[in-house]
This record gives C-alpha cells, sequence and structure tokens, in this order.
C-alpha cells in the first residue's frame, strides 16, 4: 500500500501521478475463504476490516453486486452522533464515535471525519423532557451532551429561526459537541484499501445468487462469478437482507422504505454544525463543498426503488423553510433516494441466525453511516468467536419473540 | 448607447434596441436592452472572464448560453432579495440589476488563490483524502480553509421576501420543451382536442429557433414560431407555461414544473416579485401522456488548456450572435468533429468577424455546409485539430496539429493562429434526463455519438433533438410524429396537419474524437479538462482508473465530475469516453450515471411553496380561545392545538400561577378548557363486542350512563392512548382520546373495523370538534353547577362518579360526565361548540364568589401528578405496558384484547421492568428536574457508564402538599419503596430521593366521590 | 408521487392516502395458543417482498376506506386494487377466509 501523506502527494506529484498504485485490488475470487462478508457498503468493508485487523482472520472476501460504497454508504447525509436514548443503543453507537475519531489516521485515508456538533432541536414541553432524559443518560453512559437554551442557540446558530412566534417555536436542543458529519465515499474507499492491504479480497460485480446451507449450518454461496466456499458468511446488505434471507431460508422482521435526501448549489460557509428536529421535520448540514446536505423522510409505503415520492421532499423543504427562513431563496440542486430496512424498534439485527456461521447485520434504518465502523467491530467479533460481542448482544433476533425490544423511535432522526 | 457596448452587432437579434437597461457587475456599471440575458448583455460589452475554477481557481469565462454553464455563476440582486448561484446564461436582464461575480479574491481578474494552479499536479483527484491527517487535531482548522475557498454564492441574511404557490394539474398530454419539435408536438396534440401543456425553459417559445438562421415554411423561423404560439393560445385546453422548466418526472406521471413569474416589464422589475405577487409556481402535473423535446447540449472537446476564457462551445457563439447580437470575439477559430459548427462559422462570418479557420478533425472534403464555408472564404483544415491554447485570462492564439485518429498519441502543433475566440464543438448530446429519470433506458448510437433515449418506462416519447435528429427538418418532423402518436394513444381523432418545412442542409457524420492528444502525454501535457466547475481533468479520470476507482460512479465521485450545478450536462460524456477509454471499453460498457431530479436547480422557497411561516401547519384553536388569549394565558402547543398553558395573574409567573390555581381547585372550583381531547361517537349492534377487543377492561359489564377509564394497547402490548369512555345506550358509547392521540386512535379503530373485522357492524364518527369540554373540578364544583341551574339532581346518590347524564345546565343541552382528572369531586360539562363560550362565560361569572379559578395544562398535569395518573406520551414512551404502570386491575382476564398475547412474553414478565412509583427528594424542598436519570449510588463522575434504573416522567412542586412530587419509573420500582436512590439531572449533582407510592395526594380517591 | 386507485373515488393522488402496509396479515384467532415465536411472526414479520406486494391503503382525506392494492414495490407499477369487506370481495386484511366470526 502506498502510504499517504503531504510528503507522498509531493513525490508522485513529481512522477506526474504515475506511480499511484490502486487503493485496492480487483482479485478474481478464490474457491474458499475463511470468512465471506456478503456486501460491499462501509459496513462490509468494516467487518471485513477489523476481521483481518483485530481477529487475524486474513483470507476474507467482500462479495459487492454492483460497485464498493454504492447503496446506503454513498446516499446518506453523512450525520455521525451517538446521543442514543438506550444505553444498548448508546455504548453501541458511542463505541462507532471512538473508532470514528481515529478512523482516518487508522486507515491512512481522510475521511473528513469533522466533530461539529449535532442540535437536535425541541418544539414541545415534552420534547425538553425528552431532550433532557437523553442528555442526563447520554451523560451517565460517558457521552457527551448538553442541553442548550433557544437564547443560546440563536447566537450559535445564526440563521436558525429561534423566534418564539414560529408554528413551532424552537424551545431548546440538545448538542453533541463531537458529533459531526464526514465524507461518505470516502469511509468505503478507506475501510477497502485497508482491508485490502492486510489481504481482503474484495470483488465488485459479484452478485450473491445462492446460500448453500447443509445441516443446519452455512457452508457457501453461489455467486454471478460461481460458488465459494466458506462457513462463515456475514450478510451485509441494507436494501436487501430481506432477499438474502430468504435465500437461507430466513426470514428478518424487517421493511424497506424509500428514504430521500437532496443537496442545494454550493454556496459559501452559512452553517457550521449540524441541525436535526424530529418535530419540525428536517435535518441539515453544509458539506465542505459549500451544500446544504438535507434529509427527508422516510416514505410510508414499502420500496425498494431507490426513489421516493415527491411531497416527502416538500415537506422536509417547508421545515427547512421554516427553521431556516435565510434559505429560501437557495436552489435545490439534485434529490436522491437509498432503501432503509426499518426493523419494528428502530434498532438494528446484529446477529447470530438460526443457521450456523450464517450472520446478518441489517435493519439500521436511518442510522447506519454513523454506525459503519461501530457495526463493522461488533460484527467482525460476532463473526471471528461465533458470539456476540457485549455490544451487540442485545441487538439479536430473538428480541423480537421476548420483547426485550430497544425502542429508539424518539432518538432516531426519522419517525418511522 | 450602443457605443457603450463595443461588442453589440450594429442589427439584429431579439433585443428591444429602444430599451436600453443599466445593469452592473461587481460595482462596474453597464448598459444591455430589453431581450438580453446576463450573459450576453456582458459579451456585448466585453467581458467574458466572469469566473474562477473551484480548486485551481483558473480564470474562466462564459461557454454556454444556457443551463449547461459551469463558469458565469453569479449573485443576483442585494439584501433579502439577492439570489445566490445563477448562471448569468439564465438572468433575463432587467433595469438596475446587480450582479456579482462568486469567485476570486480579491476579484475575479486578480485571485489570489490563482497560485493554486502552480501546484496543479499535486491537487490532483481525490488529493485531499491522502492528507491532511496528521497531526489529527489540526484537521478543524484544515478544514475551515478548505471550507472559506468553496461555494459560490451566500444565502441571503434576511428571511425571503418573495411568496411561492403550488399549483395541481392535469392534462392529457404535458409537452417539455417549446422548440421545433415540442411546438409541433403540441400543435399536433391539441389541435386534435388533447388538453395540453407546453412549458418551456426559456422567456419565450421557439429553443433553437430562436437562435438559427434557417427559414421554416419559407418564413424566418421566429415567424413560424410566432404563428403557432398564437394558435396554441387561442385553443381553449392549451395552457402555455413560458419561463417553465419541467424538474422532475416522477412516478405515476407525476411532473414538476418551475415557473417563474417575478417577470413582469423588465424595466420594473426587481430582485423579488411585488407584494402580493408569486414569484415563483410550482406545478404538480399528472399527465397522461408526456412528450420529451427538451433539445440537446453541445459538448466540448478536451484539450489543453480548454478552459481558457475565450473557448466557447459553437452553439453559444450563434446563439449570441443571431439571438442577442452580441459578438463574443473578433477573430475567431472553429473546431469541431461535426457539421453543426459549420453554422457558427457562417454565424460568425455573417457577423463581420474574422473567421480564421474552420478546424474539423474529419478528413475529407466536406459536405454542404463546407462548400458555404468555402464559399465564404473561410478556410477549413480537414484532419486536424486545436491541440493547445495560449492566453490566460483570454483566449491568444490556438495550436493547431494534424490528427491521425489516435487519441493517447502525442502530437506535434504544425500551426499556430492568432484568436481571440475559439468556438469548439464536440457534438451533440440528446437532453435525455427526463426520459432517464422517468426510469427510461438509454441506447448508444455509434453514427450519433449519443446515448439516445430508448424504452420507456412511464407514458412518455422523446422528439426532435432530445430523440437525437439533428437537422431542424428531421426535428419538426419526428416532433409531429410524437404528437400524433400521443393522440392516437389517447384514443382521439388526429387532426390534419401537414410537416412544416425548413431549408436543412445536408449532414456529414460526426467523428468519434472526445480528448485531443498533446505534444505530451495524457497525464503530462497542460491539464485537458472534463468538468469546468469542479477542474476534473483526463488526468485526472486516469488517475483514478489507475488507483482503482473503475466504475463511472466511483469515477464520478473521486473526481468530482459531473457534481456542479450544471450537473454534468458539459462534461459527462466526454468524461464517460475518456473514461471507457482508459479502461478499454466502449461508452455504453462504462454506462452513464443516474439522472437525477431536477433538471436544473430550484429555489427552496418554490419547493416549500405556501406551506411556510403561518401556513407552516394548520394551528387548531377550542370554541373558547379568544377568551383564553383576552385573559393573557400563554399557549401550550400541543400538537396541532395551541391550549392555554396557565393564566397569569398581574405579576405572576407560571409557578405563582399554577400555584394558585391548584389550590383553587383543590380548596374551591376551578375550570379548564378541556375540549381538545379526542372524541369518538360509537355506536351499533356490534359495539360491545367491538370495543371489547380494543380496551383492556371489561366494556359488556358497563352499566347504560356509566363512565370508566380505559386504556388501549397496540399489539405489542404497550400503551398506545387512554381516556374516559362512557355508555350512553346498550349499543352507544362515548370515547375520549389524548389529545395528540385522536387522530391516530380513530384510525386505529377504523382500520380494525374495515379491515380484520369488517362483519362487526360498527359506526365511529368524530366529535372531536362538535363539542367542546369544560372541566369544573373542585369541592364547590357542584354547588357552582347547582346555581348556574341545571335540571337533573346533582347529588351523590343520583348522579355519582362515574356516571354521564343528559341536562340542561344554565338552559343549555349538555352532557354531565361525574369524571375527574384531578382526584377532586368534578364535573365535565360536553356542550356544543357554538354554545361553549357562553357557558364558559356563565360558569365563570357564577364561580366569582367562588373565587373560581380557571386553569390551564400545567396546573392540570400537578393536579393529576399529585393522584398518580398517567399521561400517556409522558409517563409513557411506546415501551411501557399497563402492568409497568400498575394497571393489571384494568386488564381482564376473560377476553382477549388487543395486545394481551404481548405481555405474556418472556421480557414483559421481567420482574425488573421499569415501573411507575413516586419520588420525593429526601430534602423534600427540591424539585427533581424531569428526566434525570436514576441511579443506585451516588457515584462520582467520571466512572462512566454508569448503570441507570429509571427516569423522573413528571415533577411538579404541590402547592397543596407544601413540597414537591415527582413520577418516575423504575427499574422493579413497586419492590423498592422505601429505598433511597439518586436523580442526575443537568446539575450533575446526584439528588438523594425516596421511592413512595405514586399517590401523593388523596390515596383513597374520597374526595372524587363526595 | 403514486396514482391509487380507491375503489369508491376513483384514482387520487397518493397524498389523499395514508398507508397501512401488507395485506394478509390475519390477527390470530388464539393468540394464548401461540408461541412467543409465533406470535412475533404475527407481529413484526412481514412479507417485504422485492416484486409485487399486497398492501392495504386507507382514504384518509376522501371516504376514509381501507382497502388492498398490488403494487411492485420496485416499480411501483400498481396492477390494481381491491375492495375489502363483506363476501362476495375479498374479505378482512385481503385474503380472510378462514375466520368464523
Amino acid at each position: 500500500m502506498n502510504r499517504y501523506s503531504a510528503f507522498s502527494l509531493l513525490r508522485n506529484a513529481l512522477s506526474h501521478n504515475r506511480n499511484w498504485r490502486a487503493a485496492w485490488r480487483s482479485p478474481e475470487p478464490k474457491k474458499s475463504y475463511d470468512a465471506i462478508v456478503v456486501g460491499g457498503g462501509g459496513h462490509g468493508l468494516a467487518t471485513a476490516y477489523y476481521l483481518a485487523k483485530e481477529h487475524g482472520i486474513r483470507n476474507v472476501a467482500v462479495l459487492e453486486k454492483g460497485w464498493i460504497g454504492g447503496g446506503n454508504t454513498g446516499r446518506n447525509t453523512t450525520i455521525v452522533r451517538s446521543n442514543y436514548l438506550w444505553t444498548e443503543a448508546a455504548l453501541l453507537y458511542e463505541k462507532s464515535m471512538q473508532l470514528w475519531e481515529g478512523l482516518s489516521q487508522d486507515l491512512n485515508y481522510n475521511v473528513m471525519f469533522s466533530q461539529r456538533g449535532v442540535y437536535n432541536l425541541g418544539h414541545s414541553l415534552q420534547d425538553m423532557r425528552d431532550i433532557e432524559r437523553r442528555v442526563n443518560a447520554n451523560r451517565l453512559n460517558g457521552i457527551d451532551a448538553e442541553v442548550v437554551s433557544a437564547a443560546e442557540l440563536g447566537k450559535a446558530i445564526p440563521c436558525l429561526n429561534v423566534s418564539p412566534a414560529a408554528r413551532y417555536p424552537v424551545l431548546g436542543a440538545s448538542l453533541q459537541r463531537r458529533g459531526g458529519v464526514a465524507r461518505h465515499d470516502a469511509v468505503a474507499w478507506g475501510f477497502a484499501r485497508a482491508a485490502d492491504a492486510l489481504g481482503v479480497d474484495i470483488i465488485e460485480q459479484c452478485a450473491v445468487t445462492g446460500i448453500d446451507v447443509s445441516g443446519g449450518k452455512a457452508v457457501g454461496i453461489q455467486t454471478t462469478r460461481g460458488p465459494i466456499a466458506s462457513d462463515r458468511i456475514g450478510v451485509v446488505v441494507a436494501g436487501n437482507a430481506g432477499v438474502l434471507a430468504q435465500m437461507a431460508d430466513l426470514r428478518l422482521p424487517i421493511e424497506s422504505h424509500p428514504l430521500q435526501a437532496f443537496v442545494s448549489e454550493p454556496i459559501k460557509p452559512v452553517l457550521d454544525t449540524v441541525v436535526m428536529s424530529g418535530a419540525v421535520h428536517g435535518y441539515i448540514s453544509q458539506s465542505d463543498k459549500g451544500e446544504l446536505v438535507i434529509g427527508a423522510g422516510i416514505d410510508a409505503y414499502n420500496g425498494y426503488g431507490q426513489r421516493g415520492s415527491f411531497p416527502v421532499i416538500e415537506h422536509a423543504m417547508q421545515a427547512i423553510v421554516e427553521l431556516f427562513p435565510v434559505f429560501s431563496r437557495v436552489r435545490m440542486l439534485r434529490v436522491w433516494g437509498g432503501i432503509v430496512d426499518v426493523a419494528p424498534d428502530a434498532c438494528p439485527i446484529l446477529s447470530k441466525t438460526p443457521v450456523a456461521g450464517l450472520y446478518f447485520n441489517c435493519g439500521w434504518g436511518t442510522g447506519g453511516f454513523k454506525a459503519t465502523p461501530g457495526s463493522g467491530w461488533v460484527f467482525a467479533h460476532t463473526m471471528a468467536h461465533d458470539e456476540a460481542h457485549e455490544l451487540n448482544a442485545p441487538f439479536s433476533l430473538e428480541r423480537f419473540s421476548t420483547g426485550a425490544l430497544v425502542d429508539e423511535h424518539g432518538a432516531a432522526a426519522v419517525a418511522h | 448607447m450602443a457605443a457603450a457596448q463595443p461588442n453589440r452587432l450594429p442589427r439584429g437579434g431579439r433585443i428591444d434596441r429602444s430599451r436600453p437597461l443599466k445593469f452592473s457587475l461587481d460595482g462596474k456599471s453597464y448598459t444591455g436592452f430589453a431581450g438580453d440575458t446576463l450573459a450576453s448583455a456582458l459579451i456585448a460589452n466585453g467581458v467574458l472572464l466572469v469566473g474562477r475554477s473551484f480548486k485551481l481557481r483558473r480564470p474562466r469565462g462564459i461557454v454556454g448560453s444556457g443551463a449547461e454553464e459551469p463558469n458565469a455563476i453569479m449573485q443576483v440582486g442585494e439584501g433579502a432579495g439577492a439570489q445566490p448561484n445563477l448562471p448569468a446564461t439564465r438572468v433575463e436582464l432587467r433595469h438596475g440589476l446587480v450582479a456579482h461575480t462568486t469567485r476570486g479574491w480579491p476579484s475575479v481578474r486578480f485571485d489570489i488563490g490563482a497560485i493554486s494552479d502552480s501546484f496543479g499536479r499535486i491537487l490532483g483527484a481525490g488529493f485531499y483524502y491522502k492528507t491532511f491527517m496528521y497531526p489529527r487535531f489540526l484537521w478543524k482548522y484544515y478544514e475551515r480553509a478548505i471550507r472559506l475557498s468553496t461555494g459560490f454564492g451566500h444565502a441571503p441574511a434576511a428571511p425571503d421576501p418573495d411568496v411561492y404557490e403550488h399549483r395541481n394539474a392535469h392534462c392529457d398530454v404535458l409537452v417539455a420543451g417549446g422548440g421545433p419539435a415540442g411546438l409541433v408536438a403540441a400543435l399536433a396534440a391539441a389541435r386534435s382536442g388533447a388538453r395540453v401543456i407546453l412549458a418551456d425553459d426559456g422567456n419565450e417559445f421557439g429553443g433553437s429557433l430562436l437562435s438559427c438562421a434557417e427559414q421554416v415554411d419559407g418564413a424566418p423561423a421566429a415567424d413560424w414560431v410566432a404563428g403557432v404560439v398564437a394558435e396554441l393560445r387561442g385553443l381553449p385546453d392549451c395552457t402555455l407555461l413560458p419561463r417553465g422548466t419541467v424538474l422532475g418526472y416522477h412516478d405515476h406521471d407525476f411532473l414538476t414544473v418551475a415557473e417563474r413569474c417575478d417577470v413582469g416589464e423588465a424595466a420594473d422589475r426587481q430582485d423579488h416579485a411585488r407584494p402580493g405577487e408569486t414569484a415563483e409556481r410550482l406545478w404538480r402535473i399528472r399527465a397522461k401522456r408526456v412528450i420529451l423535446a427538451q433539445g440537446g447540449f453541445e459538448r466540448s472537446l478536451a484539450f489543453c488548456n480548454n478552459d481558457r476564457p475565450g473557448v466557447m462551445l459553437a452553439s453559444a457563439v450563434s446563439t449570441y450572435i443571431n439571438r442577442f447580437a452580441a459578438l463574443p470575439g473578433r477573430r475567431a477559430v472553429v473546431f469541431t468533429n461535426n457539421d453543426s459548427a459549420y453554422r457558427t462559422a457562417l454565424d460568425l462570418a455573417g457577423a463581420r468577424a474574422a473567421v480564421e479557420a474552420i478546424v474539423d478533425s474529419r478528413p475529407g472534403s466536406g459536405g454542404e455546409l463546407a462548400a458555404r464555408a468555402q464559399a465564404q472564404g473561410i478556410p477549413v483544415l480537414h484532419g486536424r485539430v486545436v491541440c493547445d491554447v495560449t492566453g490566460k485570462k483570454r483566449v491568444r492564439g490556438v495550436r493547431i496539429a494534424e490528427w491521425g485518429g489516435d487519441s493517447w498519441e502525442t502530437i506535434k502543433s504544425t500551426i499556430y493562429i492568432d484568436c481571440d475566440l475559439l468556438a469548439v464543438s464536440g457534438g451533440w448530446s440528446p437532453a435525455v434526463h427526463l426520459h432517464a429519470q422517468a426510469g427510461g433506458s438509454l441506447d448508444w448510437d455509434e453514427t450519433r455519438l449519443c446515448f439516445l433515449p430508448a424504452q420507456a418506462r412511464q407514458s412518455h416519447d422523446s422528439a426532435g433533438a432530445g430523440n437525437g435528429r439533428q437537422s431542424l427538418d428531421e426535428c419538426l418532423a419526428d416532433g409531429l410524429r410524437a404528437g400524433a402518436e400521443a393522440v392516437a394513444k389517447l384514443g382521439l381523432a388526429p387532426a390534419a396537419i401537414e410537416a412544416p418545412a425548413a431549408n436543412s442542409a445536408g449532414q456529414l457524420p460526426i467523428e468519434a474524437l472526445w480528448r485531443v492528444p498533446a505534444e505530451r502525454d495524457a497525464d503530462r501535457c497542460p491539464k485537458q479538462f472534463i468538468d469546468f466547475q469542479n477542474d476534473a481533468t483526463v488526468a485526472d479520470i486516469r488517475l483514478a482508473v489507475r488507483e482503482g476507482y473503475r466504475n463511472v460512479e466511483h469515477v464520478k465521485r473521486y473526481t468530482a465530475l459531473g457534481f456542479g450545478t450544471d450537473q454534468g450536462k458539459l462534461g459527462n460524456i466526454n468524461g464517460m469516453a475518456v473514461l471507457a477509454d482508459a479502461l478499454g471499453k466502449t461508452i455504453p460498457e462504462v454506462g452513464t450515471t443516474t439522472f437525477r431530479p431536477v433538471y436544473t436547480p430550484v429555489r427552496f422557497g418554490t419547493v416549500a411553496g405556501e406551506s411556510v411561516g403561518g401556513l407552516y401547519d394548520p394551528v387548531r384553536k377550542t370554541a373558547l380561545h379568544e377568551w383564553h388569549e383576552a385573559a393573557g394565558a400563554p399557549m401550550e402547543v400541543v400538537g396541532q392545538w395551541h391550549r392555554p398553558w396557565y393564566f397569569p395573574r398581574e405579576g405572576e409567573d407560571l409557578h405563582g400561577a399554577v400555584a394558585r390555581e391548584c389550590l383553587a381547585v383543590r380548596n374551591s372550583v376551578g375550570a379548564m378548557d378541556a375540549s381538545t381531547l379526542g372524541k369518538i361517537d360509537a355506536r351499533g349492534p356490534d359495539v360491545v363486542e367491538f370495543l371489547e377487543r380494543i380496551y383492556t377492561h371489561n366494556v359488556g359489564r358497563m352499566k347504560v350512563g356509566r363512565c370508566a377509564y380505559g386504556i388501549m394497547l397496540g399489539e405489542d402490548g404497550m400503551v398506545m392512548d387512554d381516556g374516559v369512555m362512557a355508555r350512553l345506550g346498550e349499543n352507544h358509547f362515548y370515547l375520549t382520546t389524548t389529545t395528540g392521540g385522536a387522530a391516530n386512535v380513530l384510525n386505529w379503530l377504523e382500520a380494525w373495523l374495515q379491515t380484520e373485522w369488517p362483519e362487526l357492524e360498527v359506526w365511529l364518527t368524530s366529535l372531536t370538534e362538535h363539542y367542546s369540554t369544560i372541566a369544573v373540578a373542585g369541592p364547590n364544583s357542584r354547588v357552582l353547577l347547582e346555581k348556574l341551574g341545571c335540571d337533573i339532581p346533582l347529588d351523590k346518590e343520583n348522579f355519582p362518579f362515574l356516571t354521564v347524564r343528559n341536562a340542561k345546565l344554565a338552559g343549555m343541552p349538555v352532557q354531565l360526565f361525574r369524571v375527574s382528572f384531578s382526584g377532586e369531586l368534578a364535573f365535565e360539562i360536553n356542550i356544543a361548540s357554538q354554545f361553549a363560550l357562553d357557558m364558559w362565560r356563565m360558569v365563570m361569572e357564577a364561580g366569582r364568589e367562588f373565587e373560581i379559578a380557571p386553569y390551564g395544562t400545567e396546573t392540570m398535569h400537578v393536579l393529576r401528578a399529585e393522584k398518580g395518573f398517567i399521561i400517556v406520551g409522558q409517563e409513557t414512551d411506546g415501551s411501557v405496558t399497563p402492568v409497568d404502570l400498575g394497571m393489571n386491575w384494568l386488564l381482564s382476564k376473560e377476553k382477549d384484547f388487543l395486545g394481551k398475547r404481548s405481555l405474556a412474553r418472556p421480557d414483559c414478565l421481567q420482574e425488573d421492568r421499569k415501573q411507575l412509583v413516586g419520588l420525593l427528594s429526601a430534602d423534600r424542598r427540591t424539585v427533581l428536574p424531569e428526566g434525570a436519570q436514576l441511579i443506585e449510588e451516588a457515584v462520582r463522575a467520571g466512572a462512566t457508564p454508569v448503570p441507570m434504573c429509571g427516569h423522573v416522567t413528571s415533577s411538579y412542586h404541590s402547592a397543596c402538599l407544601g413540597h414537591p412530587v415527582a413520577l418516575a419509573l423504575v427499574a422493579g420500582g413497586r419492590a423498592r419503596k422505601g429505598e433511597t436512590l439518586f436523580a442526575v439531572g443537568p446539575e450533575r449533582e446526584p439528588i438523594a430521593v425516596e421511592v413512595v407510592s405514586p399517590v401523593f395526594y388523596d390515596p383513597k380517591g374520597e374526595r372524587q366521590h363526595v | 408521487m403514486l396514482l391509487i386507485e380507491c375503489p369508491w373515488c376513483g384514482p387520487r393522488a397518493e397524498t389523499e392516502f395514508s398507508y397501512g402496509g401488507e395485506a394478509g396479515i390475519v390477527r390470530p384467532l388464539d393468540p394464548d395458543a401461540l408461541s412467543d415465536e409465533e406470535w412475533a411472526d404475527y407481529l413484526f414479520y412481514r412479507a417485504n417482498p422485492r416484486g409485487a406486494h399486497r398492501e392495504l391503503w386507507n382514504h384518509a382525506h376522501g371516504c376514509r376506506r381501507w382497502f388492498g392494492v398490488e403494487r411492485d414495490t420496485v416499480s411501483y407499477r400498481i396492477a390494481g386494487s381491491f375492495r375489502l369487506g363483506p363476501a362476495g370481495s375479498e374479505t378482512g386484511k385481503g385474503a380472510n377466509t378462514e375466520r368464523d366470526d
């Protein structure tokens, strides 16, 4: 692996950038691997990376039916935070946050993790009670959090409308200063490059067509590039988890919905933090390139189309203009959609399955991007040890039968 | 005036020379004419350098004449009406227009950042992923610096003075694009009786016809346009939307069109629309058929320094000359791989510019157009290419080399020509955006070298240049075909219409030239730009491929190709061609990236429409609202409702008012507007059976005239809503719900009734708005009602607790409920909303002798908390069962009800589930913060995570008890009474609390029964 | 924005409707007889197919009636709408023929 640094940039510039090596190889799939990760999104690539790095399992393949990072990794609004209400979720996301904090250096790839703070606005007395409750819980869990008054918000975010005359006045907010945004594509590429350097085969254009199960154990998979044997298969395919589960005769308590987002044209810096509102539904940040990046709501219907309905965009826009009246003349440049897999409790499934050696990581709803490193880290542990790490133990499939759900609807940005 | 416009041609153009318009750019004044765009006026004034590139800060000039313009990105207007990021090519000139360039410091001409260009090699594709990592803490400073250099315009500092609206429309045929094909298609459809909407991006219809020198049906093209538009305007079912850009083609043939309305007479236009006028209108159109005729975009070519100001698209040069009478240069070279640019050469010659040469990469002697050019004395250099451009802030000349047909060989230039304008044509790409947005597929056409619309997925068809037609003749005929086919698909009788004839010259095929070889190899030669705005070059694409970013989406994301404000309209296809070369694939193998809405950028305000500010969400007010307001009550926002929060007297704050209101209820009487509670009338022969399945208690045992507190669960066993229900008749119930849950509950009941139990005959009617509810609570409530005059006895024996009676109160028909949410003797008066205000006033009047206090939501909360009554949504959060709340007594053992089975799941049976308890602060003085978390030991800070065993849901100072009270959910709480826990709130200093019963006041519940 | 055919009111814009999820999820007649897993299956597990999907919609801002729609979850194309309810049409949540009450 070429090490990336200012020096290497300079050195390569002298040779007209002709000596950069590929960030990851494009190997032919081998006949068998010690572990296979299905899905070359951020979570899958992170899983492979941590399998190699933390557990010494390097004979690993990541299979991607399209191009890596092409699903929700490349379609989200890149918000990173860990201020979740319930301890189970909070600790998982906080693990992820800690990995984020050193990720660029760990991967030697600048993922541009920008800890510019995340505000969650409250618009009613009950919102504020919920914010207090969550902030207090966050602090006891060792997660930075504070409650901010409307007046303080007005100073910190001058373009935010904190007028008490607003239809849903902003009464205050929670603030997680360590929260922020990152460059989504770079996360996939950085994990791919680092995993590749440890020996992981990243195989694009390789769709899984079947999962081979024998005697209740996973033994391999069928792909468009031939069969591949492995007794340890992790499936991390947001938007297609149900389809893959079917291949192993499993069912998942997941429904897939369109989730849309949009960006404005690049404008000069005007918003240097992340603002989310559950009640006036919208969330927004400004990318380093200057685009306002805005998340819309989930479409109510099931859909795999990677596109949603226009009224959802209109509603998000109304919310943004309501919160930020000065953005009304900024122009929307591009709208896109992804598929979110929503679990009944708005929490992920990171679990063993009834098929030995087959593991599923899915159901992240709107929370997936921020969890990328943490999800990979615990899922790698789960695959390596055939047992959940204590951080993901609460996120098993069993919880849907026992009733031990971790209901994070309040903390998820999008009400589903 | 014309003298001040050095590059204005003496005649011609669709400008009104009698109406000069003053405008300014970067503080310098200029004059243009009505009919100009900002870009054409600048060109007329000899201003070409208008921008700086994103990364390398290279000087950039106007390249195009429409939506493809990557460089001339302006801030237009000032103050609240300023509009960031408008391409000058799309700004209609108006009097007094103030524009600013958006890049370059201190100015666009002298930009200190231009030094970046010298480090161009370091700043290759993706360089930022490779650096700024060490040391870690510095990233935020790097980032700050990076951010300062990005972006174009500024968001205005003040709220938008403009208003916007949405309009819904249906039509038989929507025609997107009013150029030759679109006009003919619209005419064919409209004459056949179809309801037609014709939307065109431009300020007038005609598209390319407005800037071409050709004739249609023997007349100047513009005259033919005027005739067609006049006819369409006269047809009753034809809606014309000039300045209407079709933005998006969504599912089920739903399209959005942004119509710019704030464009009255040029002279009196302002930055924003006049008061009362709509600035922009978003049309939401459902079409039966859609004809996409948005024309095509001319491509540039990749050669060294192809971004220098003065290198322009050939078609843009023609447009500026023919439509705007503005001459972009006086010594021109035309460089092309196809025939269309010959017309530009002819246009230039016609405008008396010196055309030094037409450089045509194709070998051979050329066709009809070449002959015409040569006849005008223009030298045509066949088999040659422009390989480099000299000049920095303006083209000074071009180097020309012989072209052997291999893009990746090096090449030696043999000719140098001085010029100040290079008009380039790399061929045409049909505007397939909407076709692709609609889900249509694309086919690569190896002859015409472009992606053509192939299979449609919805009810659309493409026509004209957008369908790959090249000559005007072909476009007109294709438009007619599309119109006729739409008519046929609609089942209408087609009207007779003849294809208009144009005098199109025959065309020779385009040559597959995308990237011109240079004197050095592709990685070492001067920059060859693909995406001007983002500085994505041929070398960048090749670098991306070398680094393993081989998929088109990876290349796009790694190099930022196509991410500019033009969304790749100018450079995407060239980029794909270069990528295909680098990968050794064909262009169709590389494929395109996804075309996403919107076609061109649209204001946030336009998308938001009317539903902002006061119209963001309806406000619901009760029938008593005006009284509350007059009484000075601050409002609490509860869902859409505004409810009085408390009723302060002179000098009182929240706490003072609430303490007084509470004491009034406990000691005498108070009244509250409870009208926002959801009210549902349920009746029918099966109503008992139905409600048994919904509610947890035994509904059938209720006698007529009885009331009961009821809860309903979700199927997951969690408390969903609660309220009082009353049995008004054998088969007639009245249900109340929480304020926030009213609509959900009705929907929930209807859903079960209609989808699961359609055999049950039950009818549900919402009465929430029809009846208002006045709660009169306190020991004096009965005498107060008696004083008002009631036609039924109100004493305990005749009208006991938890019963309902019809009565006349103060002569008005009411329903009286003996229910209490305060634990006091209380009545709820249900009265038709139109009488509610009168009743309320009479209650207040009659209550004066008892010092009645109107009270708001806050007092209501305190009173109920003193009694340990829950509020759904405050004590519950979707994870709380009735057992957790100590409501086992409400759960029937004799029947099934929704959610019952879930209560038997292992986790719901755990002893350590969070349960509702009361809390008293150990010092009996501290009001616990709501939302405080509960821990078992007062641990020191730092040792995290600290296990939490519950949280405070409600907390108030109780005036009647003289100490604070709190409700909490505590793990295994019911078994922990008497234990001490610690509450951690924002102050972080743990507060010792004692776990007690949640019922603080009148634990035996005697007061409500009196 | 989808165009949905209400069986009573005709084709209307999606914004008039609310979505009710998969059709044909029949509430078990005797929940107590089910294992936790079987109950969870009823509660949480849905087909979530990539392709044809029979689903419930409610004409919330119209006649307020529930009905069924067959829609493709990838193309979003609607094959048709169907009524729920009394005999003669499809009953219950789309396919409830086993009920005896």
